[in-house]
């Protein structure tokens, strides 16, 4: 049987050199570009004269309305084991946020409490870029839908330098609003 | 004309798309740089494998060293590169660059496979299989980058908790994990350490699932490939030596990020507050991915039958079949062999190297209704005799005493190139070249035609992976069934047709070559071949 393959019949030396150096070239190439694209082009996340503000916070917000006092009769056709004097709702009121930066209003968000019965905690988080350099920061927080308003505000100048973060969180235990 | 050209399944089969031609001319290109065995093209999932190996053993070697605690873990990367330079940094950077040749890789695999259209039919279980290994790679990378808790894992790691906290039930508290230094613990990351090992394994689990319908998968390149890769991927790491960006600081964030595009090219994405965005696109593209073996369905041809009749359970079929679509199970028709032949149609390729296989193809069979063991519905064997002897017969009423040139019948395979049939040149046309039983090359001779043309693809090319290889094995009886010793190897050629032209150039060498019959037989030897021409006619 014979094989037969049409191939220019350079001589074999020329062929041999011209494979080499093709090999050479396209596996350089291959490794340029897995060198080049594993830490380039370089990714700008920020600004060069931006700070970050993060806000985050999760909690359970209060009671979404006042209990109600059960009545003497009430309570007498209630089995013994459940005579609760009080009927609280188990639903929690909504948290709502509102974030201004040197007066003018930046953020304005109101988060639900989670659970199919939304007595669970509410929990937000926003990522900001702002200008680097002095604030005003004022934070106001509402987490009882029976207040109008806020119930809990916090103002503080921050002064971040570029790239640097300010956290904003919220902690019932150490006081209310923290800024970091 | 005699012996016109017919394709066996009815529809084109050539390269359908612009895509498919200008990538097989790449590949033709590189194989004259590479060699066919060498053409990394050729093997993007064996070089996958082999890039999976090269990851892991350095990653096995750097994870030895690595501290998975909080405030460990940056400092013990650190010292590998700027202590051990030589062993431990240049695992280092070697795990990083395998593992971003993995991704390329896997890439190209993906696009070579799409643009072949190689993803429907019985292919589909190859392709589905494929695409949870793109996420679980992807997956492996990102969660490696995390681990060295730089200024670019914090971005990882603030991306990733934001991009899942859009899905119910993962939330906030995902992100405030990464928030703070003190909300950070070594239990958390540690576990990110062990998912590092996990997901790679899972993926490792996936590839195997990837494979297994495919008869002797190719998972280790060619080993001229296989050693270079492993020496351009040190060269690299000592060219440009990985590094660590500064270390992670929750409280600040750098304004410039040395990315990895390879593993890292959405998280931007999610760092311009699109999160939902990325969602999107992932989702749509797995469900496009997962579904394109439906919403272009291959026009396919029938799964080959098994004819009981024909088939005494030899196994060449079982072991011949690419995609292991013969199985070899007990005897049901009572007949005394032990097994019998049955095809698993949903893995069929229709390729009828199985046909090519099976002892009963010969056509020397003296049987009125002429079927083999196991047949081709579009491409019975009788019918391929049938239009053999047709063309023989063309060949005779042209009168053989007066034609100038060798009269040839050409054996082509539907995948490439074919010659056009003309005066003295009938041309049979097969899904595969590997279909073709070397007992018709006898036949066709010893009918009194001059020589026997193999239109084959080019190394490497084969629609159905080994069908050339294996037809060249029982040509050379090399291989069962093969071809008889006593036939004259200089009346056969088998001629790897990449293009018009070699396919032409080819034929008219071999043809001008050949030793016309009727000048170099004896005449006793004419009269009895065009007797037993003759007698085959209108079976
Ligand atoms: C981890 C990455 C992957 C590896 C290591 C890998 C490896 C392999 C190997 C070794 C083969 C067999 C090649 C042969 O022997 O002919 C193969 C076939 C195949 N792969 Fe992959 N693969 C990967 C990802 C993918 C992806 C993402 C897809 C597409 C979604 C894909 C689609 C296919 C198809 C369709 C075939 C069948 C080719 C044929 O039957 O002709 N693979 N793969
Ligand atoms: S036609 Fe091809 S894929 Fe189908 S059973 Fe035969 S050898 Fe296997
Ligand atoms: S090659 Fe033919 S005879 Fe042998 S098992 Fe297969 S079908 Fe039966």
């Amino acid at each position: 049987m014979s094989e037969q393959k049409p191939a220019a019949q350079v001589g074999a030396h020329a062929a041999a050199i011209f494979r080499w150096a093709g090999q050479v070239v396209l596996y350089a190439l291959f490794a340029i570009f897995i060198g080049y694209f594993a830490t380039q082009p370089r990714y700008r996340q920020l600004g060069s004269d931006e700070a970050l503000l993060r806000l985050s916070f999760t909690h359970p917000g209060q009671i979404i309305a006042n209990c109600r006092e059960r009545g003497a009769e009430e309570l007498a056709k209630m089995p013994a084991n459940m005579r609760e004097a009080q009927d609280c709702p188990r639903e929690r009121s909504p948290v709502h946020v509102r974030v201004e930066l040197d007066g003018a209003p930046l953020y304005d968000e109101v988060f639900s409490p989670a659970g199919l019965r939304r007595d669970g905690a509410a929990a937000g988080y926003r990522r900001l870029a702002i200008s680097a350099g002095e604030h005003r920061l004022k934070v106001e927080f509402n987490d009882d839908a029976r207040v109008n308003g806020f119930n809990y505000e916090h103002s503080q100048t921050v002064n971040p330098v570029p790239g640097q973060v300010v956290l904003i969180d919220f902690s019932a235990e150490r006081g209310g609003i923290q800024i970091k | 004309m005699m012996g016109g050209s017919v394709s066996s399944t009815g529809h084109d089969v050539k390269p359908a798309n612009a895509a498919a031609r200008l990538l097989h001319g790449v590949e033709r290109a590189l194989d004259g740089v590479f060699g066919v065995p060498g053409n990394p093209l050729r093997q993007l999932g064996a070089l996958g494998f082999h890039l999976f190996w090269i990851a892991t053993v350095s990653g096995v070697y750097i994870y030895a060293l690595f501290d998975t605690s909080i405030t460990g873990a940056y400092a013990s990367v650190e010292t590998m590169t700027t202590a051990q330079p030589w062993s431990a940094g240049l695992m280092r950077s070697v795990h990083r660059y395998a593992s971003d040749a993995f991704a390329v890789v896997m890439l190209l695999h993906l696009l070579r496979e799409l643009v072949y259209a190689r993803f429907s039919g019985f292919r589909w279980y190859a392709w589905v299989s494929g695409v949870p290994l793109l996420w679980l790679g992807l997956a492996a990378g990102i969660g490696g980058y995390w681990l060295v808790w730089d200024g670019l894992a914090q971005f990882i790691a603030t991306a990733v908790t934001e991009w899942f906290a859009v899905l119910p039930g993962f939330g906030v508290t995902m992100i405030r994990n990464f928030l703070v230094t003190d909300t950070l613990t070594d239990r958390l990351f540690s576990l990110l350490a062990f998912l590092h090992i996990g997901i790679p394994l899972l993926l490792l689990l996936g590839m195997w699932v990837h494979i297994q319908r495919i008869t002797d998968p190719v998972t280790a390149p060619h080993r001229v490939l296989a050693v270079t890769t492993v020496v351009i991927t040190v060269l690299l790491s000592l060219a440009q030596p990985a590094l660590s960006q500064a270390p992670a600081d929750l409280s600040r964030v750098p304004e410039w990020l040395g990315l990895d595009w390879f593993y890292l090219f959405a998280l931007p994405l999610v760092n311009r507050g699109m999160p939902g965005t990325l969602w999107l696109l992932t989702v749509a593209a797995t469900l496009l991915l997962v579904a394109l073996p439906w919403l272009v369905p291959s026009s396919r041809a029938p799964a080959a039958v098994v004819d009981l009749a024909n088939c005494n359970g030899c196994g060449r079929c079982f072991t011949d079949c690419p995609y292991g679509a013969v199985i070899m199970l007990p005897r049901s028709d009572g007949r005394r062999h032990a097994r019998e032949a049955v095809v698993e149609t949903d893995l069929c390729a229709s390729c009828g190297i199985c046909a090519g296989a099976c002892p009963s193809s010969t056509p020397f069979r003296s049987v009125t209704l002429f079927r083999t063991g196991i047949e081709m519905p579009q491409r019975p064997m009788g019918a391929l005799r049938e239009e053999l002897e047709l063309a023989i017969k063309g060949f005779d009423d042209a009168d053989l005493s007066r034609k100038t040139a060798a009269t040839v019948a050409v054996f082509a395979c539907e995948h490439g190139e074919c010659p056009a049939p003309r005066d003295g040149v009938a041309v049979l046309r097969l899904p595969c070249v590997g279909m073709l039983p070397p007992s018709f090359v006898e036949y066709a001779l010893r009918a009194g035609v001059d020589g026997v043309f193999v239109a084959a693809c080019s190394d490497g090319d084969c629609e159905f992976k080994s069908g050339d290889t294996l037809l060249r094995q029982r040509l050379a009886g090399e291989r069962e069934p093969s071809l008889r010793a006593s036939v004259a190897l200089e009346r056969v050629c088998m001629a790897q047709c990449a293009d018009v032209a070699a396919t032409e150039w080819a034929l008219a060498e071999f043809r001008a070559g050949l030793p016309a019959a009727l000048d170099q037989q004896p005449a006793g030897a004419v009269l009895a071949a065009k007797a037993f021409a003759r007698s085959r006619h209108h079976v």
